[in-house]
């Protein structure tokens, strides 16, 4: 009868084993230290250079993005400035150049006159200067003409230059 | 593992709980049993996996690493911070112990050649229950000092005092006698049953292909369905070293929150 019940109380599973409750607080208090003492504290230390990694990296594209959002600013300021500019300087030449079309054009115009001027009054004194040619050599061809058929001598200067006139003013009344 | 029993006309003897006593591999003594060896090499795996797994403690984790971390992160941040609240690191070594090892012994049940789970031996369920049944109380009695934790657990506050006839009774043995033992009960039943399921249906298709031809058509699925079971098996192993751990975390965030 004992042993009967010894025999149940062995293949009764809710009994626990001596042996086996001291493996298992030993066994488990051992993986509790260790996994305390080394492993744990590897993993936290793991964790927070992560998270302090991440939230410098995080800090440094915020300021890197800010930086290029200022950039950006001034960028767009010294186009607009240089647009400006520019549009300035076209239009500061635009009337430069129109300025100077016009003044060369007045330049040209002043010379074109001047050479007009110049022309007509040598044409001018070239006309002059033949009709008094021209006055001299007829007076003197018509003299020899008319002391030839006149034989008359007409070498008296004055008395030879009013017949000369008087001849020509007679020549041009009968025009 | 199991000898096979065959009577004298063949017939099939189911598995029983004898099954689950293995005797000592060296002479009588009783340090020497499976289950004993199991939980030393549990102690050995874990510890080697997570030395190695957190030698380096790199910002960018190895493969290694990465294994290990997710496990750890996994307690620390859904059993530990988000159930125990602000005092959770306390209690993280314990409580990532404590899944391991259930896990570890759990999933032996269904690893080749070792094919045991060690939490089907009561006795190591008995000594986790007790270590979080220590712990809980140690925690509730620093935090609330030792008279005012007894009375909160015995005269839960905001309740008519008549019906504390029926309640103190019932709220001490929560506390003393019923956490603890459904807690390693819970464990323990589930490992023994499972492996029970497995030796049914493993044996069977065993004891089935031996017979005649129209039992030899049959054994085929009883190995199946034994394939299934341990993946079944494996799920289950998970999960009670989950809710061990998850209740151990609940009984401490208790202990700490001043009315429970």
């Amino acid at each position: 009868m004992v042993r009967i019940i010894a025999a149940e109380a062995t293949t009764n599973p809710l009994v626990p084993h001596v042996a086996e409750l001291i493996v298992g607080f030993v066994a488990f208090s051992l993986l509790f230290l260790v996994l305390r003492s080394r492993v744990v504290p590897m993993f936290e230390k793991a964790f927070a250079a992560r998270t302090e990694a991440i939230q410098g990296g995080m800090e440094k594209a915020e300021r890197a993005q800010q930086e290029a959002q200022e950039a950006l600013v001034q960028y767009t300021a010294a186009l607009n400035e240089a647009r400006g500019e520019a549009q300035k300087i076209r239009e500061e030449s635009r009337v430069q150049g129109a300025a100077i079309l016009e003044d060369l054009r007045g330049k040209a115009q002043e010379e074109a006159s001047r050479i007009i001027a110049a022309a007509h009054s040598s044409i001018e004194a070239e006309r002059q200067q033949a009709i008094t040619s021209l006055r001299n050599e007829v007076g003197a061809l018509a003299t020899q003409l008319a002391s030839k058929i006149v034989g008359e001598a007409l070498d008296d200067q004055v008395r030879q230059s009013r017949i000369v006139d008087r001849f020509l003013e007679d020549l041009e009344k009968s025009k | 593992m199991r000898s096979f029993q065959y009577g004298s006309g063949g017939g099939f003897v189911p598995p029983s709980t004898s099954d689950f006593n293995l005797p000592p591999v060296i002479g009588h003594n009783p340090y020497t049993t499976k289950p004993i060896f199991l939980v030393v090499l549990s102690v050995v795996v874990i510890s080697v996996f997570f030395l190695a797994a957190s030698r380096k403690a790199l910002v960018v984790p190895s493969k290694l690493q990465f294994a290990g971390e997710s496990i750890y992160s996994f307690v620390r941040k859904d059993l530990g911070e988000e159930i125990i609240g602000h005092e959770f690191m306390r209690f993280v070594p314990f409580l990532f112990t404590l899944f391991t090892f259930i896990l570890t012994n759990n999933v032996f049940g269904i690893v080749p050649l070792l094919q045991f789970p060690s939490m089907s031996h009561v006795s190591f369920p008995y000594v986790l229950a007790l270590f979080t049944f220590v712990i809980f109380h140690w925690v509730g009695i620093r935090k609330q000092g030792l008279g005012t934790y007894l009375k909160g657990i015995a005269f839960m506050p905001g309740v008519p005092k008549l019906v504390y006839i029926l309640l103190t009774p019932i709220e001490v043995a929560t506390f003393f006698l019923v956490r603890p033992l459904t807690l390693s009960l819970r464990l323990f039943a589930n490992m023994f049953a499972g492996h029970l399921l497995l030796l049914v249906f493993i044996m069977g298709g065993d004891h089935l292909i031996r017979g005649v031809v129209g039992l030899k058509l049959i054994a085929p699925f009883s190995f199946a369905f034994g394939i299934g079971m341990t993946f079944f098996e494996f799920l289950v192993q998970c999960l009670q070293a989950y809710i061990f751990t998850l209740l151990t975390a609940l009984y401490i965030a208790g202990a700490l929150s001043d009315e429970h």
